[in-house]
Protein backbone atom coordinates (compact mmCIF):
# COMPACT_ATOMS: atom_id res chain seq x y z
CA UNK A 1 0.00 0.00 0.00
CA UNK A 2 1.52 3.39 -0.79
CA UNK A 3 2.15 5.09 2.17
CA UNK A 4 0.61 8.60 2.56
CA UNK A 5 1.35 9.58 6.14
CA UNK A 6 3.91 12.25 6.44
CA UNK A 7 5.62 11.86 9.55
CA UNK A 8 6.62 15.86 9.67
CA UNK A 9 4.94 19.21 8.48
CA UNK A 10 7.96 19.93 6.44
CA UNK A 11 7.46 16.89 4.90
CA UNK A 12 3.64 17.06 4.51
CA UNK A 13 3.81 20.38 2.60
CA UNK A 14 8.13 20.87 1.81
CA UNK A 15 6.87 19.84 -1.94
CA UNK A 16 4.89 23.35 -2.61
CA UNK A 17 6.58 25.44 -4.81
CA UNK A 18 6.56 29.19 -5.72
CA UNK A 19 3.73 30.29 -8.16
CA UNK A 20 1.29 27.55 -6.68
CA UNK A 21 -2.69 27.54 -6.74
CA UNK A 22 -3.53 26.58 -2.94
CA UNK A 23 -6.91 25.14 -2.46
CA UNK A 24 -7.58 25.82 1.32
CA UNK A 25 -10.37 24.24 3.71
CA UNK A 26 -12.59 26.17 5.97
CA UNK A 27 -15.55 28.51 6.38
CA UNK A 28 -15.10 30.37 9.65
CA UNK A 29 -12.93 28.49 12.06
CA UNK A 30 -13.98 24.83 11.93
CA UNK A 31 -12.23 23.11 8.95
CA UNK A 32 -9.10 25.24 8.54
CA UNK A 33 -5.72 23.44 8.33
CA UNK A 34 -4.36 25.45 10.23
CA UNK A 35 -0.93 23.43 11.27
CA UNK A 36 -1.11 22.90 7.34
CA UNK A 37 -0.82 26.78 6.67
CA UNK A 38 1.89 27.65 9.41
CA UNK A 39 4.02 24.83 7.61
CA UNK A 40 3.26 26.67 4.24
CA UNK A 41 3.93 30.15 5.67
CA UNK A 42 7.54 28.96 7.51
CA UNK A 43 8.43 27.96 3.73
CA UNK A 44 8.34 31.83 2.60
CA UNK A 45 7.30 30.55 -0.79
CA UNK A 46 6.10 33.65 -3.26
CA UNK A 47 3.41 34.14 -5.55
CA UNK A 48 0.83 31.45 -4.59
CA UNK A 49 -2.73 32.01 -5.64
CA UNK A 50 -4.63 30.85 -2.69
CA UNK A 51 -8.65 30.07 -3.01
CA UNK A 52 -10.12 30.00 0.65
CA UNK A 53 -13.42 31.35 1.48
CA UNK A 54 -12.73 33.61 3.97
CA UNK A 55 -9.37 36.88 3.82
CA UNK A 56 -7.90 35.15 6.96
CA UNK A 57 -8.83 36.11 10.44
CA UNK A 58 -6.57 38.24 12.72
CA UNK A 59 -2.91 37.83 12.27
CA UNK A 60 -2.79 33.66 11.67
CA UNK A 61 -3.15 31.54 9.14
CA UNK A 62 -4.02 32.40 6.26
CA UNK A 63 -3.41 36.38 7.23
CA UNK A 64 -0.02 35.64 8.20
CA UNK A 65 0.43 33.91 4.67
CA UNK A 66 -0.91 36.98 3.29
CA UNK A 67 0.90 39.88 5.51
CA UNK A 68 4.18 37.82 4.85
CA UNK A 69 4.04 38.33 1.39
CA UNK A 70 3.68 34.79 0.11
CA UNK A 71 0.27 35.78 -1.81
CA UNK A 72 -0.44 37.27 -4.73
CA UNK A 73 -4.09 36.08 -5.61
CA UNK A 74 -6.77 35.84 -3.75
CA UNK A 75 -10.19 33.92 -4.76
CA UNK A 76 -12.75 33.96 -2.26
CA UNK A 77 -16.31 34.84 -1.79
CA UNK A 78 -15.86 37.04 1.56
CA UNK A 79 -12.77 39.08 1.50
CA UNK A 80 -14.05 41.92 3.81
CA UNK A 81 -14.87 40.84 7.40
CA UNK A 82 -13.75 43.02 10.02
CA UNK A 83 -11.08 40.65 10.57
CA UNK A 84 -9.12 40.32 7.48
CA UNK A 85 -7.66 43.90 8.14
CA UNK A 86 -4.13 42.03 7.11
CA UNK A 87 -5.64 41.38 3.31
CA UNK A 88 -7.44 44.54 3.06
CA UNK A 89 -4.09 46.64 4.23
CA UNK A 90 -2.00 44.61 1.41
CA UNK A 91 -5.03 44.78 -1.24
CA UNK A 92 -5.39 48.79 -0.79
CA UNK A 93 -1.61 48.73 -1.22
CA UNK A 94 -1.98 47.40 -4.42
CA UNK A 95 0.24 44.39 -3.03
CA UNK A 96 -2.52 41.58 -3.79
CA UNK A 97 -5.19 40.38 -6.75
CA UNK A 98 -8.45 39.79 -5.61
CA UNK A 99 -10.75 37.19 -7.70
CA UNK A 100 -14.57 37.43 -5.89
CA UNK A 101 -16.97 34.49 -6.66
CA UNK A 102 -20.34 33.69 -4.92
CA UNK A 103 -19.45 31.02 -2.48
CA UNK A 104 -21.93 28.15 -4.27
CA UNK A 105 -20.62 28.86 -7.59
CA UNK A 106 -16.68 28.63 -5.94
CA UNK A 107 -17.36 25.72 -4.49
CA UNK A 108 -19.24 23.94 -7.63
CA UNK A 109 -16.12 24.97 -9.64
CA UNK A 110 -13.87 22.99 -7.80
CA UNK A 111 -16.33 20.26 -8.19
CA UNK A 112 -16.38 20.47 -11.58
CA UNK A 113 -12.30 20.40 -12.02
CA UNK A 114 -12.40 17.52 -9.96
CA UNK A 115 -15.30 15.74 -11.78
CA UNK A 116 -13.70 16.32 -15.22
CA UNK A 117 -16.33 18.70 -16.64
CA UNK A 118 -15.48 21.84 -19.00
CA UNK A 119 -17.82 24.39 -16.77
CA UNK A 120 -21.47 24.67 -15.71
CA UNK A 121 -24.84 26.85 -16.03
CA UNK A 122 -25.51 28.81 -12.93
CA UNK A 123 -28.63 31.00 -12.48
CA UNK A 124 -26.25 32.88 -9.61
CA UNK A 125 -24.97 36.02 -10.06
CA UNK A 126 -27.10 37.15 -14.05
CA UNK A 127 -27.69 40.39 -14.32
CA UNK A 128 -25.08 41.26 -11.47
CA UNK A 129 -21.10 42.72 -11.40
CA UNK A 130 -19.99 39.12 -10.97
CA UNK A 131 -20.98 37.83 -14.44
CA UNK A 132 -19.51 41.10 -15.83
CA UNK A 133 -17.43 39.51 -19.07
CA UNK A 134 -18.67 35.76 -18.80
CA UNK A 135 -20.57 34.20 -21.49
CA UNK A 136 -24.61 33.64 -20.70
CA UNK A 137 -26.95 30.96 -21.94
CA UNK A 138 -30.68 30.70 -22.48
CA UNK A 139 -31.55 27.16 -21.41
CA UNK A 140 -34.95 26.71 -21.80
CA UNK A 141 -36.12 29.84 -21.16
CA UNK A 142 -34.20 30.71 -18.49
CA UNK A 143 -30.64 32.70 -18.27
CA UNK A 144 -27.33 31.49 -16.69
CA UNK A 145 -24.05 31.93 -16.42
CA UNK A 146 -21.16 30.21 -17.54
CA UNK A 147 -18.74 29.43 -15.08
CA UNK A 148 -15.21 27.17 -15.49
CA UNK A 149 -13.40 25.27 -13.57
CA UNK A 150 -11.63 26.32 -10.59
CA UNK A 151 -8.48 23.87 -9.90
CA UNK A 152 -5.57 23.75 -7.51
CA UNK A 153 -2.01 22.62 -8.08
CA UNK A 154 -2.69 21.54 -4.32
CA UNK A 155 -5.25 21.08 -2.04
CA UNK A 156 -4.85 22.19 1.73
CA UNK A 157 -7.71 20.44 3.89
CA UNK A 158 -8.53 19.79 7.23
CA UNK A 159 -10.35 16.16 8.15
CA UNK A 160 -11.47 14.41 11.53
CA UNK A 161 -10.28 10.75 11.13
CA UNK A 162 -8.38 9.14 8.26
CA UNK A 163 -7.23 5.55 7.57
CA UNK A 164 -4.10 4.25 5.82
CA UNK A 165 -5.82 4.42 2.66
CA UNK A 166 -6.49 8.23 2.86
CA UNK A 167 -10.63 7.77 3.49
CA UNK A 168 -11.71 10.68 5.10
CA UNK A 169 -14.32 11.68 7.68
CA UNK A 170 -15.07 14.97 9.10
CA UNK A 171 -16.56 16.62 11.86
CA UNK A 172 -19.73 18.81 12.21
CA UNK A 173 -19.37 22.40 9.84
CA UNK A 174 -15.53 21.31 9.70
CA UNK A 175 -16.57 19.52 6.67
CA UNK A 176 -17.66 22.48 4.46
CA UNK A 177 -15.55 23.41 1.21
CA UNK A 178 -12.84 20.44 2.94
CA UNK A 179 -14.36 17.36 0.31
CA UNK A 180 -15.01 19.68 -2.54
CA UNK A 181 -11.17 20.85 -2.50
CA UNK A 182 -10.03 17.45 -1.86
CA UNK A 183 -11.18 16.36 -5.55
CA UNK A 184 -10.01 19.58 -7.25
CA UNK A 185 -6.49 19.12 -6.46
CA UNK A 186 -3.07 17.49 -8.66
CA UNK A 187 -2.04 16.78 -4.54
CA UNK A 188 -4.20 16.62 -1.42
CA UNK A 189 -2.68 17.65 1.58
CA UNK A 190 -4.68 16.77 4.33
CA UNK A 191 -4.45 17.74 8.31
CA UNK A 192 -6.28 15.51 10.43
CA UNK A 193 -7.18 14.99 14.19
CA UNK A 194 -6.40 10.98 14.32
CA UNK A 195 -5.35 8.46 11.98
CA UNK A 196 -7.00 4.93 12.59
CA UNK A 197 -6.67 1.11 11.37
CA UNK A 198 -7.88 0.00 8.03
CA UNK A 199 -11.82 -0.95 8.19
CA UNK A 200 -12.35 1.20 11.36
CA UNK A 201 -14.12 3.68 9.40
CA UNK A 202 -17.16 2.02 8.63
CA UNK A 203 -17.26 2.50 4.49
CA UNK A 204 -21.12 3.45 4.86
CA UNK A 205 -19.93 6.81 6.18
CA UNK A 206 -16.85 7.66 4.31
CA UNK A 207 -16.87 11.31 2.64
CA UNK A 208 -13.21 11.68 0.97
CA UNK A 209 -12.22 8.32 -0.53
CA UNK A 210 -8.72 8.15 -0.18
CA UNK A 211 -8.17 8.19 -4.03
CA UNK A 212 -8.49 11.84 -3.36
CA UNK A 213 -5.99 12.16 -0.71
CA UNK A 214 -2.16 11.90 -1.70
CA UNK A 215 -0.88 13.34 1.49
CA UNK A 216 -1.84 13.17 5.40
CA UNK A 217 -0.37 14.58 8.75
CA UNK A 218 -1.56 13.99 12.10
CA UNK A 219 -1.82 16.98 14.68
CA UNK A 220 -4.37 16.00 17.38
CA UNK A 221 -6.91 18.03 18.89
CA UNK A 222 -6.14 21.06 19.01
CA UNK A 223 -8.12 24.57 20.11
CA UNK A 224 -9.16 26.15 16.47
CA UNK A 225 -8.60 29.91 15.56
CA UNK A 226 -6.03 30.25 18.47
CA UNK A 227 -3.72 33.12 17.65
CA UNK A 228 -0.33 31.20 16.87
CA UNK A 229 3.06 33.32 17.11
CA UNK A 230 4.85 33.04 13.71
CA UNK A 231 7.80 30.78 14.34
CA UNK B 1 -38.32 62.68 18.46
CA UNK B 2 -41.38 62.63 16.07
CA UNK B 3 -44.80 60.82 16.12
CA UNK B 4 -43.42 58.64 13.38
CA UNK B 5 -40.37 57.12 14.41
CA UNK B 6 -42.42 56.08 17.98
CA UNK B 7 -44.39 53.88 15.56
CA UNK B 8 -41.24 51.84 14.25
CA UNK B 9 -41.57 48.00 14.97
CA UNK B 10 -38.41 47.27 17.12
CA UNK B 11 -36.05 44.36 15.61
CA UNK B 12 -37.69 41.82 17.33
CA UNK B 13 -41.18 43.10 16.49
CA UNK B 14 -39.92 42.89 12.70
CA UNK B 15 -38.54 39.24 13.35
CA UNK B 16 -41.88 38.67 14.81
CA UNK B 17 -44.16 39.18 12.11
CA UNK B 18 -41.65 37.44 9.84
CA UNK B 19 -41.78 34.59 11.65
CA UNK B 20 -45.80 34.09 11.68
CA UNK B 21 -44.98 33.27 7.98
CA UNK B 22 -42.66 30.52 8.45
CA UNK B 23 -45.29 27.22 7.28
CA UNK B 24 -44.84 24.32 8.77
CA UNK B 25 -42.65 21.81 7.04
CA UNK B 26 -40.45 24.85 5.89
CA UNK B 27 -36.98 24.58 5.17
CA UNK B 28 -35.46 28.59 5.88
CA UNK B 29 -32.01 30.14 5.24
CA UNK B 30 -31.57 33.48 7.31
CA UNK B 31 -29.34 35.73 6.16
CA UNK B 32 -26.70 37.35 8.83
CA UNK B 33 -27.90 39.98 11.44
CA UNK B 34 -32.11 40.85 11.91
CA UNK B 35 -32.74 37.45 10.32
CA UNK B 36 -31.34 35.33 12.52
CA UNK B 37 -33.38 36.19 15.24
CA UNK B 38 -36.77 34.69 13.74
CA UNK B 39 -36.57 31.30 15.37
CA UNK B 40 -37.07 32.16 18.68
CA UNK B 41 -40.22 33.93 17.50
CA UNK B 42 -41.27 30.34 15.63
CA UNK B 43 -44.89 28.86 16.13
CA UNK B 44 -44.42 26.24 18.99
CA UNK B 45 -46.83 23.85 16.78
CA UNK B 46 -44.33 24.26 13.72
CA UNK B 47 -41.77 22.35 12.16
CA UNK B 48 -39.53 24.63 10.79
CA UNK B 49 -35.59 23.55 9.96
CA UNK B 50 -33.20 26.14 9.40
CA UNK B 51 -30.54 25.57 6.61
CA UNK B 52 -26.94 27.32 7.03
CA UNK B 53 -25.05 27.69 4.23
CA UNK B 54 -21.90 26.27 5.47
CA UNK B 55 -23.56 22.65 5.46
CA UNK B 56 -25.78 22.39 8.39
CA UNK B 57 -29.34 21.52 7.84
CA UNK B 58 -31.63 21.70 11.29
CA UNK B 59 -29.61 24.95 12.47
CA UNK B 60 -30.68 24.88 16.48
CA UNK B 61 -30.23 28.10 18.92
CA UNK B 62 -27.26 28.96 20.60
CA UNK B 63 -25.06 26.45 22.95
CA UNK B 64 -26.18 25.97 26.66
CA UNK B 65 -22.99 27.24 28.85
CA UNK B 66 -20.64 24.56 28.63
CA UNK B 67 -22.02 22.95 25.92
CA UNK B 68 -19.97 25.12 22.90
CA UNK B 69 -18.87 22.72 20.46
CA UNK B 70 -15.97 24.67 18.42
CA UNK B 71 -16.48 22.80 15.41
CA UNK B 72 -20.43 23.84 15.00
CA UNK B 73 -20.73 26.95 13.93
CA UNK B 74 -23.42 29.27 11.26
CA UNK B 75 -22.76 31.12 8.30
CA UNK B 76 -22.37 33.89 10.32
CA UNK B 77 -19.52 32.36 12.51
CA UNK B 78 -21.48 32.16 15.59
CA UNK B 79 -21.64 29.31 17.71
CA UNK B 80 -24.66 27.16 17.36
CA UNK B 81 -26.74 24.13 17.86
CA UNK B 82 -28.38 21.23 15.80
CA UNK B 83 -31.85 19.84 16.08
CA UNK B 84 -32.72 16.54 16.31
CA UNK B 85 -32.93 15.02 12.21
CA UNK B 86 -30.66 17.51 11.29
CA UNK B 87 -27.90 16.66 8.52
CA UNK B 88 -24.02 18.37 8.23
CA UNK B 89 -23.50 18.21 4.06
CA UNK B 90 -20.40 20.02 2.30
CA UNK B 91 -20.46 23.06 0.44
CA UNK B 92 -21.63 21.73 -2.51
CA UNK B 93 -24.38 19.90 -1.55
CA UNK B 94 -25.45 23.15 0.77
CA UNK B 95 -25.59 24.77 -2.47
CA UNK B 96 -27.55 22.32 -4.70
CA UNK B 97 -30.23 22.44 -1.69
CA UNK B 98 -30.03 26.64 -2.61
CA UNK B 99 -29.75 26.47 -6.14
CA UNK B 100 -32.00 23.42 -7.11
CA UNK B 101 -35.18 24.96 -5.35
CA UNK B 102 -35.16 22.78 -1.72
CA UNK B 103 -35.48 26.12 0.23
CA UNK B 104 -38.71 26.79 0.90
CA UNK B 105 -37.58 30.24 2.24
CA UNK B 106 -34.65 32.80 1.94
CA UNK B 107 -34.90 36.05 4.78
CA UNK B 108 -32.41 38.18 3.92
CA UNK B 109 -31.23 42.00 4.51
CA UNK B 110 -31.70 44.22 1.89
CA UNK B 111 -30.23 47.76 0.93
CA UNK B 112 -32.74 48.25 -1.66
CA UNK B 113 -35.70 46.20 -3.17
CA UNK B 114 -37.14 47.29 -6.46
CA UNK B 115 -41.03 46.53 -7.04
CA UNK B 116 -40.32 44.08 -9.84
CA UNK B 117 -38.29 42.26 -6.82
CA UNK B 118 -34.89 42.96 -7.89
CA UNK B 119 -32.46 42.41 -4.50
CA UNK B 120 -29.61 44.74 -3.41
CA UNK B 121 -27.82 43.52 -0.79
CA UNK B 122 -24.35 42.41 -1.38
CA UNK B 123 -22.16 45.74 -2.55
CA UNK B 124 -23.31 49.36 -1.70
CA UNK B 125 -22.82 51.78 -4.93
CA UNK B 126 -19.80 53.94 -3.95
CA UNK B 127 -18.17 50.65 -2.91
CA UNK B 128 -15.96 49.21 -5.83
CA UNK B 129 -15.94 45.43 -3.95
CA UNK B 130 -18.07 43.73 -1.61
CA UNK B 131 -18.50 40.27 0.46
CA UNK B 132 -20.98 38.44 -1.66
CA UNK B 133 -20.97 35.26 0.06
CA UNK B 134 -23.53 32.74 -0.44
CA UNK B 135 -26.41 35.92 -1.02
CA UNK B 136 -26.32 35.61 -4.62
CA UNK B 137 -26.71 31.72 -4.88
CA UNK B 138 -29.33 31.65 -2.51
CA UNK B 139 -31.06 34.71 -3.43
CA UNK B 140 -31.35 32.83 -7.31
CA UNK B 141 -32.10 29.75 -5.91
CA UNK B 142 -35.05 29.87 -3.04
CA UNK B 143 -38.39 28.94 -3.60
CA UNK B 144 -39.04 32.69 -1.95
CA UNK B 145 -37.18 35.53 -0.74
CA UNK B 146 -38.37 37.82 2.13
CA UNK B 147 -36.40 41.21 2.26
CA UNK B 148 -36.41 42.38 6.43
CA UNK B 149 -34.49 45.70 6.77
CA UNK B 150 -35.50 49.09 8.25
CA UNK B 151 -37.88 50.92 5.75
CA UNK B 152 -35.87 53.59 5.13
CA UNK B 153 -32.00 54.24 5.26
CA UNK B 154 -30.41 55.92 7.99
CA UNK B 155 -30.37 59.03 6.13
CA UNK B 156 -33.85 58.84 5.43
CA UNK B 157 -33.70 57.69 1.73
CA UNK B 158 -36.10 55.14 0.21
CA UNK B 159 -35.13 51.49 0.03
CA UNK B 160 -38.20 50.59 -1.33
CA UNK B 161 -37.95 52.08 -4.83
CA UNK B 162 -39.40 51.87 -8.75
CA UNK B 163 -36.15 50.75 -9.96
CA UNK B 164 -33.07 49.73 -8.41
CA UNK B 165 -29.95 51.88 -8.14
CA UNK B 166 -27.91 49.40 -6.26
CA UNK B 167 -25.99 46.34 -7.69
CA UNK B 168 -27.32 43.74 -8.19
CA UNK B 169 -27.79 40.72 -5.94
CA UNK B 170 -30.75 38.97 -7.73
CA UNK B 171 -33.53 39.98 -10.63
CA UNK B 172 -37.01 39.84 -9.56
CA UNK B 173 -36.82 37.73 -6.53
CA UNK B 174 -38.06 39.17 -3.26
CA UNK B 175 -41.32 38.19 -2.95
CA UNK B 176 -42.82 39.62 0.67
CA UNK B 177 -40.92 42.73 2.12
CA UNK B 178 -40.61 42.84 6.10
CA UNK B 179 -39.28 46.22 7.52
CA UNK B 180 -39.97 48.64 10.68
CA UNK B 181 -42.93 49.99 8.91
CA UNK B 182 -44.97 47.60 6.62
CA UNK B 183 -45.47 44.23 5.38
CA UNK B 184 -45.82 44.56 1.63
CA UNK B 185 -45.80 41.35 -0.84
CA UNK B 186 -44.07 41.91 -4.58
CA UNK B 187 -47.03 40.89 -6.76
CA UNK B 188 -46.85 40.93 -10.99
CA UNK B 189 -49.11 43.93 -10.42
CA UNK B 190 -46.67 45.84 -8.02
CA UNK B 191 -46.34 46.27 -4.52
CA UNK B 192 -49.42 45.55 -2.30
CA UNK B 193 -49.21 46.82 1.38
CA UNK B 194 -50.61 44.52 3.36
CA UNK B 195 -50.11 45.75 7.14
CA UNK B 196 -48.89 48.67 8.44
CA UNK B 197 -47.48 49.03 12.26
CA UNK B 198 -49.61 49.76 14.75
CA UNK B 199 -49.66 54.05 14.69
CA UNK B 200 -49.38 54.37 11.75
CA UNK B 201 -51.59 55.36 8.22
CA UNK B 202 -51.06 53.79 5.08
CA UNK B 203 -50.24 57.00 3.23
CA UNK B 204 -47.23 57.58 6.03
CA UNK B 205 -45.89 54.54 4.85
CA UNK B 206 -46.37 55.57 0.97
CA UNK B 207 -44.54 59.15 1.38
CA UNK B 208 -40.91 56.82 2.14
CA UNK B 209 -41.38 54.55 -0.36
CA UNK B 210 -39.76 55.30 -3.73
CA UNK B 211 -42.68 53.52 -5.99
CA UNK B 212 -46.55 53.57 -5.79
CA UNK B 213 -47.83 51.06 -3.22
CA UNK B 214 -51.26 49.24 -4.01
CA UNK B 215 -53.70 49.51 -1.09
CA UNK B 216 -56.57 47.58 -0.62
CA UNK B 217 -57.44 45.97 2.78
CA UNK B 218 -54.21 47.19 4.60
CA UNK B 219 -54.27 45.73 8.03
CA UNK B 220 -52.23 46.23 11.07
CA UNK B 221 -48.97 44.59 11.99
CA UNK B 222 -50.14 42.56 15.00
CA UNK B 223 -47.55 42.70 17.81
CA UNK B 224 -47.29 42.03 21.34
CA UNK B 225 -48.06 43.58 24.29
Amino acid sequence: MKNKKAETLEDAVGRIPDGATLLIGGFGQPGVPEILIEGVCDLKRRDLTIVTNNAGTGHSGIARLIGEGCVSKLVCSFPWAKESFVFKELYDAGKIELEIVPQGTLAERMRTAGAGLGGFLTPTGVGTDLADGKQTMNVDGKDYVLEKPLPGDFALIKAYKVDPRGNLIYRKTGRNFNPIMAMAAGHTIVEVQEDVAIDDLDPEVIVTPGVFVDTYYVTGWYEIGKERKAS
Amino acid sequence: MSDEQTNLLTRQQIAARAAQDMEDGWLVNLGIGMPTMIPAFIPGDRDVMFHSENGLIGMGPPPAEGEADQDLISAGKELVTMVPGGAYVHHTDSFAIARGGRLDCAVLGAFQVAANGDLCNWRLPNQTSGSVGGAMDIAAGSKRVFAMMTHTARDGAAKIVAERSYPLTAGGVVTRIFTDMAVISVTPDGLVLDEVAPGLTADEVQAVTDAPLIMNNVGIIPVAA
